[in-house]
């Protein structure tokens, strides 16, 4: 079938055709390259979302206070609930079992000045333990230790985007801030993949700004790091215990369920994947449409190129090219016009997705790949499907009589 | 070579059918030149892409070079059309992306020929029709005696049976006619042969024997004294 008096014919009517062949390798060629372009973006999507999910640890309780709305134990409803640093040092006395680490939080916001610059920011009061919580990144010094909770240090660690404001090039380290009227000396800069509004933060230790606010031990909120072990039910079940516990504590009823919020962070990450895997679905409904579109494209090529040869395929068969001869050589131009064109767009479109790399990071779009096996698999389909889309015409055409296919027009 | 017996044609116009052919019986022997003559609508092209086997009667009988032509399927058509069976048709119908020594050797590739052969073959033929020197240009650039004389190569390089022409001249002045016409008779000489259908008087008197076709019947058929084309 494939001996080699055939694809010398072929070859000549390729080379002598050279604009045909361009619109139809073009077709594929375009339709391949769009393929991959698109899918690789779409992973690229996905890869800035997992991102942002993963960004904090995943086995972390976050507890909010709240306000409570039955009555209970002669308190009146709308009661605030407040944490206090023994609550902190109960739950982890009474969970020791199952609880990594335990790290208040408290909100500060306020104007931060350094020399001639000033600026707001949003200030964390915080525990040693609570940098694996947020997984903040140390570039320069160090984190919040024991020694600064001891001892209500004035110390603070400053986002890169708060150095950047304040210090320009300088060096932070050892410096000292004025937190709303409070010197602290700057012991280290972080990053966070969290974003610009993490990265311009301040964290401070929470022992210190309880001093600095009059001595109270209140907490804005604790964050409860369970043992991995536990995995994602024991977290579920880790949350209930220390719910009930503060429930108990709090002298809250046990079905008011507005005082204390605890966000486990395991079960939003089940939902983030579950939304990953939505837009997954997407990604993949994009590629195969345009896949679709891409065999039509072909397919109206192919019926359009054989339109266009009736008549030459009436002389030949005039001169004696039996049908399946005339067939075959049709079948076997569109497969290698397709094949050919086929591997052009699946390396021009992977050449394209490598160099993007990172340039469309400010785009949501990070990283954008296509696995080898999918973009080998949509051009192998592409060209199944070219060959189909041409094979149809081509019976048809070998069909035809050639007294009509040699009627003048 | 051509034997038909009371071969008869219709055509399908949607519930009316066309009666073309009203029963034609007719011999050619080898070595014949004969011209088919008859006015536009008398059945002359039709009877001729029946015997090229381009289209099939209704009924009746042909048997073509002893082989009896029944149940044709289009493989088996393209086999005879390519082994017992040259065409010259009024329009060239040359294939306009290749140039002439291509479109000489195209029924030569049909035939299982390989390249080199097909190609030494072709340029033979292009000898013979006197345009050994235009092998490599393209049908567009050949005026239409030379696509003619090209077609007429391509005709006869699969060496047929038998040479069936439609209107060879119709669509060329009368000097290049007589220039086309001189190659049929001198093909005809060698011993091919050879049918010409035509509506032109002096064309067919160039043939050895004429048929007069009217209203799908024939109407007369004798042997001529053949006038020979002259070409200054």
């Amino acid at each position: 079938m494939f001996d080699k008096e055939s694809w010398q014919e072929i070859f000549e009517t390729i080379k002598k055709n050279k604009l045909r062949t361009f619109l139809s390798g073009f077709t594929v060629a375009l339709g391949i390259f769009i393929f991959i372009i698109l899918f690789g973006m779409g992973n690229g999507l996905k890869n800035t979302f997992q991102e942002f999910f993963l960004d904090d640890a995943t086995n972390v309780l976050f507890i909010h206070p709240g306000r409570t709305t039955i009555p209970y134990k002669g308190f009146k409803a709308n009661r605030q609930i407040e944490f206090k640093n023994s609550d902190l040092e109960n739950i982890k006395e009474n969970f020791k079992f199952y609880i990594e680490y335990i790290t208040p939080r408290i909100y500060v916001g306020g104007i931060v000045r350094y020399g001639l610059e000033s600026n707001s920011y949003q200030m964390r009061a915080v525990a040693p333990s609570h940098q694996h919580a947020e997984k903040t990144i140390i570039m320069k010094g160090r984190y919040i230790n024991e020694n600064d909770i001891t001892h209500k240090a004035k110390v603070a660690v400053i986002g890169r985007l708060v150095k950047q404001d304040l210090f320009k090039k300088e060096n932070p380290i050892g410096k000292f801030i004025d937190i709303r009227g409070n010197l602290f000396k700057v012991v280290g800069v972080f990053q966070d993949d969290g974003g610009d509004n993490e990265e311009r933060s301040i964290y401070l230790p929470y022992t210190t700004q309880q001093l600095i606010s009059k001595g109270t031990d209140n907490v804005n909120m604790m964050i409860v790091a369970f043992r991995k072990e536990l995995g994602y039910v024991g977290g579920i079940a880790l949350e209930k215990a220390i719910n009930d516990y503060l429930k108990e504590e709090k002298n809250i009823a046990p079905f008011d369920n507005s005082a204390v919020f605890i966000n486990n962070v395991s079960s939003d990450l089940k939902e983030a994947q579950g939304f990953a895997g939505v837009l997954q679905l997407i990604v993949t409904f994009v590629g195969m449409g345009t896949l679709i579109a891409g065999i039509i494209g072909i397919s109206n090529i192919m019926v359009f190129v054989v339109k266009e040869r009736t008549k030459e395929l009436g002389i030949r068969k005039a001169i004696g090219a039996t049908p399946r001869s005339v067939i075959k050589m049709i079948l076997q131009e569109a497969i290698f016009i397709t094949t050919i064109s086929g591997i052009i767009g699946l390396f021009i479109g992977v050449f394209v997705l490598n160099n993007l790399g990172l340039k469309l990071e400010p785009y949501f779009i990070k990283n954008p790949y296509i696995s080898l096996t999918t973009a080998i698999f949509a051009t192998c389909i592409l060209i199944i499907f070219g060959s189909i889309a041409g094979y149809v015409p081509a019976k048809r055409a070998a069909k035809i009589k050639p007294v009509i296919a040699l009627r003048d027009e | 070579m051509i034997k038909i017996k009371d071969i008869h044609k219709y055509y399908k116009m949607g519930k009316s059918s066309l009666h073309v052919l009203k029963g034609i019986n007719f011999n050619v022997e080898k070595g014949e030149l004969v011209a088919i003559m008859g006015s536009s609508g008398s059945g002359k092209s039709t009877l001729l892409n029946i015997l090229g086997l381009l289209d099939e009667a209704t009924e009746g009988e042909y048997i073509l070079n002893n082989i009896p032509i029944e149940n044709l399927n289009e493989t088996k058509a393209a086999n005879y059309r390519n082994n017992l069976l040259g065409f010259v048709f009024q329009s060239f119908n040359l294939i306009n992306y290749k140039n002439a020594l291509e479109n000489v050797a195209l029924p030569l590739y049909y035939q299982g020929l390989r390249k080199k052969k097909r190609q030494q073959i072709a340029i033979e033929y292009l000898e013979k029709v006197g345009l050994k020197d235009w092998a490599t240009h393209l049908p567009s650039e050949l005026s239409g005696g030379q696509k003619q004389r090209v077609a007429i190569a391509r005709a006869i390089a699969s060496q047929p049976k038998v040479l069936l022409a439609d209107e060879p001249t119709g669509a060329l002045d009368t000097k290049t006619s007589y220039e086309v016409m001189k190659l049929i008779q001198d093909l005809n000489e060698e011993g091919n042969t050879i049918l010409v259908v035509t509506h032109e008087e002096d064309i067919a008197n160039m043939c050895k024997r004429i048929v007069r076709l009217k209203d799908g019947v024939i109407t007369e058929d004798k042997k001529i004294k053949q006038v020979l084309a002259k070409v200054d």
